[in-house]
């Protein structure tokens, strides 16, 4: 206890030394930590962030909607499913390999233009893009947690009786969901920054409302202070994806198998 | 011929080249207790999963009570409903407590209401002496007892046939006996039973029929102390010596 606090002490004014020591110190303290600038621009910031809140919400709703259709479909057996199997894996493959970033800007210019629509707000079109890209990961994490369960249960489930849709839904999905408990965590970790590349699109977010404020000030505070704010917004998250993984180590030790 | 439950008629089923079913004729009267023996891989399992419909058949015909359930165009999900089964292992949902695991079929499958469920469960978990564990997890309990907490889900429904699929082999020796016991007690209720078991003491004792099945057919069948005692097929003999 006592080395490890002292360890950290000696550990964190050696890094202090180091970066307060350089030449150039006094310049980027003034640039990118000045509190006057941290204040005047919180309320702005806070107010995109509000925005980032919304769009993560709607995100999180529509990722495991879309994911679960996904990874159901990739799931089905027999050779009628192939084209809907196959398509499953072409947008799993697809939306994984492409940068977010085109997509968004795919979707948020792109999509418009079609005039299928009628004009939404770009944080609409960034919420959409982010859905198509995440829902590819979370798909293939729901994939892997519904074949983890071991093929007896689903056996189990269909000698009573249930069909294949009970045996998904009251069977199958709800062990799945708890062996990937954890993965799902982190990606809503990362998608609880993600969210911020929908200011590319022209949505006034955090960052967005951010580089307005460096302008104004012509001052890099801003932008520290979004950055902080969002890990404020992911710590509780990342905590507890922690606990969660903990105990569930925790319970496979204790050898809970069936 | 009026109480004939279960009939088979030429199944077969192949994998690819692998032919495990070569045409098999098997019957089953209603409170008859049937036990398959025969070495692993000789389609014990394969045929039990043919008659609950798991396990789709090249050709045959099954009837179920004189319904032709081998129809492709029966609901299959209803056949089942009509017929419990229990398995090697991982029967039961670990998701679910032992009173869910017991009552899910009849409150999903049969409509039955809730309250009746519950109580028929906890009736059937009382008459095997596992009423403490009613709101417990599976993993709570032994592998026997899971066992017997998996049969007694199966006929929760009262089901026309219970099949059985050596529902002790995964189990520690010392577990066998109160699953067997269990067992013994439905057949001397006349629930009629169709199992695969590897225990010929207890074959013997508790079937009225043994089939033996090698090589994807019926090789012998008749009374369970002749079959295991006075064996005709030099196949029979052969199978039965080795487990001595």
């Amino acid at each position: 206890m006592l080395v490890s606090a002292l360890s950290t002490l000696v550990f964190a004014g050696l890094l202090f030394w180091a970066v307060a020591g350089s030449p150039g110190w006094a310049r980027v303290q003034q640039m990118f930590l000045d509190p006057e600038v941290a204040l005047a621009s919180l309320p702005r910031i806070l107010e995109g962030l509000l925005l980032n809140l919304q769009v993560l919400l709607f995100a999180a709703i529509g990722v495991v909607i879309v994911a679960l259709v996904i990874a159901t479909l990739r799931t089905l057996r027999g050779p009628v499913f192939f084209p809907l199997r196959a398509l499953a894996a072409g947008y799993t493959d697809l939306f994984r390999g492409v940068p977010l970033l085109i997509v968004l800007f795919i979707v948020g210019y792109g999509v418009p233009g079609l005039e299928f629509f009628d004009r939404m707000p770009a944080a609409f079109w960034g919420t959409i893009a982010i859905i198509l890209v995440y829902s590819a990961y979370v798909a293939e994490v729901f994939r892997a947690g519904i074949e983890a369960v071991h093929p007896s249960q689903r056996l189990a489930a269909r000698a009573l009786g249930l069909s294949h849709g009970q045996t998904m839904r009251r069977i199958v999905l709800p062990q799945a969901m708890r062996n990937v408990t954890p993965a799902l965590m982190n990606d809503f970790v990362a998608m609880q920054k993600d969210v911020g590349l929908i200011s590319v699109l022209g949505a006034v977010d955090a960052v967005r409302a951010a580089q307005i404020e460096t302008a104004h000030f012509f001052n890099y505070t801003p932008y520290v202070v979004a950055g902080l704010l969002f890990v404020l917004l992911a710590w509780p998250t990342i905590r507890l994806t922690d606990w969660v993984s903990a105990r569930m180590r925790a319970r496979e030790r204790a050898g809970s198998i069936v | 011929m009026s109480d004939r439950l279960l009939e088979l008629r030429g199944i077969r089923r192949s994998f690819g080249d692998h032919h495990v079913l070569r045409g098999v004729d098997l019957d089953v009267d209603a409170h008859e207790v049937v036990a398959l023996i025969g070495a692993s891989g000789s389609g014990k399992s394969t045929l039990l999963r043919t008659v609950n419909l798991l396990e789709p058949i090249d050709d045959g015909i099954i009837r179920l009570a004189g319904d032709d359930i081998s129809d492709p165009r029966v609901d299959a999900d209803g056949v089942r409903a009509r017929i419990g089964a229990v398995f090697q292992h991982y029967n039961l949902f670990p998701h679910l407590r032992v009173l869910e695991n017991v009552t899910l079929a009849a409150r999903l499958v049969h409509r039955m209401p809730r309250a009746e469920a519950d109580r028929r469960g906890r009736e059937l978990l009382a008459s095997i002496g596992l009423d403490g564990f009613a709101g417990a997890y599976p993993d709570r309990l032994s592998g026997g007892q899971q066992q017997r907490v998996a049969i007694v889900r199966a006929i929760l429904t009262d089901p026309q046939l219970l099949l059985l699929d050596e529902v002790t082999s995964a189990l520690d020796p010392e577990l066998v006996g109160e699953v067997l016991a269990l067992v013994r007690a439905l057949a001397d209720g006349g629930t009629t039973i169709l199992m695969a078991t590897h225990e010929m003491a207890f074959a013997r004792e508790v079937a009225d029929r043994v089939v033996f099945l090698d090589g994807g057919v019926v090789v012998e069948e008749g009374p369970a102390a002749q079959v295991l005692a006075d064996p005709q097929e030099p196949r029979t003999r052969e199978f039965l010596s080795r487990l001595l």
